[in-house]
């Protein structure tokens, strides 16, 4: 990269004045990311017990993980179990209750206002909500489903039902994504509708031929953030389940976090905080390369 | 003729029920779903925190607390000092909004109205960094700050908030996004005027940039707020304790007392809320325009 310095001196002072403006950036994210990333790989190679200084063992801790760590194998089981179950129900519930906000109905603003509430609670009395709402015995959900005649599972307490429940806390979340769909469905131009209307289109060929493409890349981009914030599940294991019953909700950050902050094994938990990275990465680049196939940019027709 | 016109009119007609009834069908819909995922949920927290203690155990379930009892906040406010937590939480939601407001606005600015070397290619470094997993420099950030030497100061909330004084690449995109939007008219005015740079920052754009600083404000709050696993691992006193941690204790120490539970999860819930409900207004539109889930 070259810099050409401006050669006025008014641009000159505009520039020095920029770089000015966004040094707080610039120092924070080289001391607060692109420092603490250099030196995660170093980390990575080192045995490190915090009390003792760290020494480097190479790739070690790479090759251990990957060949003889059952709990980061089961870990990866889980975060993917998670992922495959909450992407899909996620997007078909957020896609759903967009298109309901979107209807030309009263007080469809407010409804939105509600259904994102759950979006801004978060933490661990959010978890202890949860936790209580699907007691076996004395929650609302098996108590409701009692009434109808169902005996209600044992949700966090039974092996396997615990992650399902994590994935139902997930969905509770879903008024998030449907507005950021909603956005997505207010941009789209009405004249596509009506064009779509003088051709003889029906309420279900307009959401098959107009508003899933003109929403393929909102979808896109939540998917990345989705597939992100998954790896990120970590209070609601940490306060309910300490990744239990038997192993079924260790979510990959919980165990990293068990391996860093209670075992104190810093360096094994930078090797598996790596792994984690170059996953989300392929699988972000992933879905990047696939986008030409499924992503519709309205830039691309007008070219 | 006439048969046409009435064919016609009664063609208008059923489009109208259908309307009508699309609407109704919409509606209650909304409301049922409205009722499972927001109603039942805060609703069975709320009655539980205000029912005895037996006929949170009864059958058939007792939905409406009676007689209603205001002693579980009070007896969950003795066994744990959630008061004194929640001061220690303000401040830490305190510094790190005028740290977010303060540095944000400031890049956000720059990168809006400024011409340097480089600015593209740095915007570009800043949108990519939404992109990394914060979990991936949680370690080293921690050795970094444990090196240093700043893990313990001030009772680890150093840690905590330092990094809001630095930026925060959401906030500063959306933020520049807004000041886009400004007429770069009003900046050339003030300029021919004699205004300097900072003048312009401060008394032009900054006047108007009423919403995005809402949602940082905001959002910053709750995040804080909600925040565990960081608390989790600089805070390591008791009295240092934040709201999230002192909740974390509740489960260990009432067992089964869901009464005395759900009262304090709702007293750390319900300032979220009617923040929440306040301001939702930039909040929600402030989401959608750059597309992140709080």
């Amino acid at each position: 990269m070259r810099i050409r310095l401006p050669k006025n001196t008014l641009a000159r002072r505009e520039a020095a004045e920029g770089l000015l403006g966004i040094s707080p950036w610039l120092i924070g994210f080289l001391l607060f990311t692109a420092g603490p990333f250099v030196v995660s790989i170093v980390l990575s190679m080192t045995d490190w017990r915090i009390m003792i200084a760290p020494k480097f063992v190479g790739l070690q801790n790479y090759v251990q993980i990957l060949t003889n760590d059952p709990n980061f194998w089961q870990s990866i089981r889980v975060t993917f179990t998670y992922v495959a179950l909450a992407l899909p129900l996620g997007l078909f519930a957020g896609l759903g209750l967009s298109l309901l906000l979107n209807q030309k109905v009263p007080g469809a603003r407010a409804f939105g206002t509600l259904f994102y509430l759950p979006a801004v609670l978060s933490g661990v009395s959010v978890a202890l909500m949860w936790m209580w709402l699907l007691n076996p015995d004395y929650g609302v959900v098996n108590t409701l489903l009692g009434l109808v005649g169902i005996q209600g599972p044992n949700w966090f307490w039974d092996p396997d039902w615990a992650l399902p429940s994590v994935v139902l806390m997930s969905l509770w979340r879903v008024g998030g994504s449907a507005i950021i769909y909603l956005a997505g469905l207010q941009n789209i131009s009405p004249h596509l509708y009506e064009a779509a209307e003088i051709d003889g289109a029906g309420r279900l060929a307009k959401l098959r031929h107009i508003t899933i493409p003109m929403l393929t890349p909102t979808i896109f981009f939540q998917l990345v953030m989705e597939l992100i914030d998954a790896f990120q599940v970590f209070t609601v294991i940490y306060v309910i389940t300490d990744g239990g019953p038997m192993r079924s909700t260790l979510f990959y950050m919980f165990y990293m976090f068990r391996t860093a902050f209670e075992d104190f094994d810093m360096g094994y938990a930078s090797a598996l905080a790596w792994i984690m990275g170059l996953i989300i990465l392929g699988f972000t680049a992933l879905v990047f390369k696939s986008s030409p196939l499924w992503v519709f940019y309205e830039s691309d027709v007008k070219q | 003729m006439a048969a046409i016109t009435s064919t016609r009119a009664g063609f208008r007609g059923s489009q109208k029920w259908q309307t009508r009834l699309n609407v109704l069908a919409t509606l209650a819909a909304l409301t049922l779903l409205a009722v499972l995922v927001v109603g039942i949920p805060m609703g069975w927290m709320v009655t539980t925190a205000l029912k005895e203690r037996t006929p949170i155990f009864a059958w058939p379930p007792v939905v409406w607390p009676n007689p209603v009892r205001f002693e579980h906040f009070t007896e969950t406010l003795t066994a744990i000092p959630l008061l004194q937590f929640s001061l220690n939480t303000l401040v830490l939601c305190a510094l790190s909004i005028v740290g977010r407001m303060a540095s944000c606005s400031i890049v956000a600015f720059s990168f809006a109205r400024l011409r340097f070397p480089g600015r593209n290619i740095l915007f570009a470094v800043l949108l990519s960094t939404l992109m990394i997993p914060s979990q991936m420099i949680l370690i080293p950030q921690f050795a970094l700050f444990k090196t240093v030497g700043l893990v313990d100061v001030f009772n680890g909330y150093l840690p905590l908030v330092l990094p809001s004084f630095f930026g925060n690449a959401f906030f500063v995109f959306l933020m520049r996004q807004y000041i886009m939007t400004i007429p770069r008219e009003l900046d050339e005015a003030a300029r021919i005027d004699g205004a300097s740079t900072l003048q312009v920052f401060w008394r032009i754009i900054m006047p108007l940039c009423k919403p995005p600083l809402v949602v940082i404000t905001v959002l910053t709050f709750l995040w804080t707020w909600n925040e565990f696993m960081h608390p989790l691992i600089y805070i390591t006193q008791f009295d240092s304790y934040t709201i999230q941690l002192g909740l974390n204790m509740l489960k260990g120490r009432f067992n089964i007392q869901w009464n005395l539970i759900m009262a304090g999860s709702l007293m750390a819930v319900v300032p979220c809320v009617v923040l929440y409900f306040f301001t939702q207004r930039y909040i929600v539109g402030g989401i959608a325009s750059v597309g992140i889930k709080g």
